[in-house]
């Protein structure tokens, strides 16, 4: 069975929506605790949605700090595969395992929502099996999503490929960055999701785990949990499990 | 050698060019006060802490620290320390 960890932090609020998300997926989640240093032997962890600490200080900041955070970073380190989501994308950031920063919404509400997003690129582990460029419908829930990089940053980001999802309107197009209601948050260059050089570590604003059944009134966010357990199952079939060793506490 | 407590504050301003819808909203609701002529407004916050250490030296490097792995996010934000008084330990 695939192990996926998903952390809960003091104010995770969509960590048992992840499980589940996951479990549907084809994975055996398992919930790992902030104080915790030990990953219980997963083959990749999800940061789940919610307000990590209170969101005190700044979105993800404190949770960076967590027991469970330096082997998260190991973890990536080793190339272990890492989904941060909403709220888990701002720890990622914070603790500079994806580029950039995620600041207050342009209009300053928190948005909770359907948007439409794409995968702009259909050959990572977090995206092969969700459909390129098709519009993937699924919900919001933030305060703090308006992605952030200096231009510089940003034309590194294209052109290497690390954007990863983008907001778009129905016909596919890429939303506009300020007015447009295409781009809930006023991302810059529309971006709702990126990944590090490495290819290993990616988060995302939307809630692929809010839209993974038809129930929940859509299925598109599951090819992104799927691809990420398939990926995981994949890798460790070929022998790819990378480990934890010598994190201290 | 004694500690001394030093009484420092953290400024943390976003950088220029970094969007402030905060200090947007604030600059457009200055028209409903009947204020005129003011601009430019950014929203940021202010970290009061003490340190205890042996200089002042000492004390501005854990502030720093703090500051640039905390406080603020280098990537958005910039910081200023300022010391705002120190004295014995304990006292305020």
């Amino acid at each position: 069975m695939t192990r996926i960890g998903v952390v809960v932090f003091p104010g995770s609020n969509c960590d048992t929506d992840t499980l589940h998300g996951l479990e549907v997926a084809g994975a055996e989640p398992v919930a790992l605790w902030h104080e915790q240093a030990s990953l219980d032997g997963v083959q990749a962890v999800v940061l789940p949605g919610g307000f990590a600490y209170g969101d005190y200080l700044r979105a993800g900041v404190i949770a960076r700090f967590s027991p469970i955070m330096r082997s998260v970073s190991a973890f990536a380190a080793a190339g272990g595969l890492v989904l941060g989501i909403c709220n888990g994308f701002q720890v990622l950031a914070e603790a500079g395992l994806v580029p950039g920063a995620l600041l207050r919404n342009r209009g300053l509400r928190f948005l909770g929502r359907d948007v439409l997003i794409t995968a702009e690129r259909n050959d990572t582990a977090f995206t092969w099996l969700a459909g390129e460029r098709r519009p993937l419908r699924m919900p919001v829930a933030h305060g703090e999503g308006c992605y952030f990089a200096d231009d510089e940053t940003l034309d590194q980001l294209e052109r290497d490929g690390q954007v990863l999802f983008r907001y778009v309107h129905a016909d596919g197009t890429r939303a506009g960055e300020a007015g447009d209601p295409a781009n809930p948050n006023g991302s810059l260059r529309a971006i709702a999701g990126v990944m590090n050089a490495a290819g290993n570590v990616a988060g995302l604003m939307p809630h692929p785990e809010r839209a993974a059944e038809a129930v929940l009134g859509s299925e598109d966010g599951l090819g992104i949990l799927r691809s990420l357990v398939e990926a995981t199952r994949r890798r460790a079939a070929e022998g790819i499990v990378p480990t934890v060793a010598g994190v201290v506490r | 050698m004694s500690a001394i407590a030093y009484r420092f504050a953290v400024n943390v301003t976003p950088k220029p060019g970094i969007l402030d819808p905060q200090g947007r909203a604030v600059e457009a609701s200055l028209g409903h006060l009947g204020i005129v002529g003011v601009s430019g407004v950014r929203v940021g916050r202010r970290i009061e802490l003490t340190v205890e250490a042996a200089s002042e030296e000492a004390a501005r490097g854990v502030a720093g620290r703090l500051a640039a792995e905390l406080l603020a996010n280098p990537l958005i934000e910039a910081h200023e320390i300022e010391l705002l008084g120190s004295g014995a330990p304990g006292a305020r």
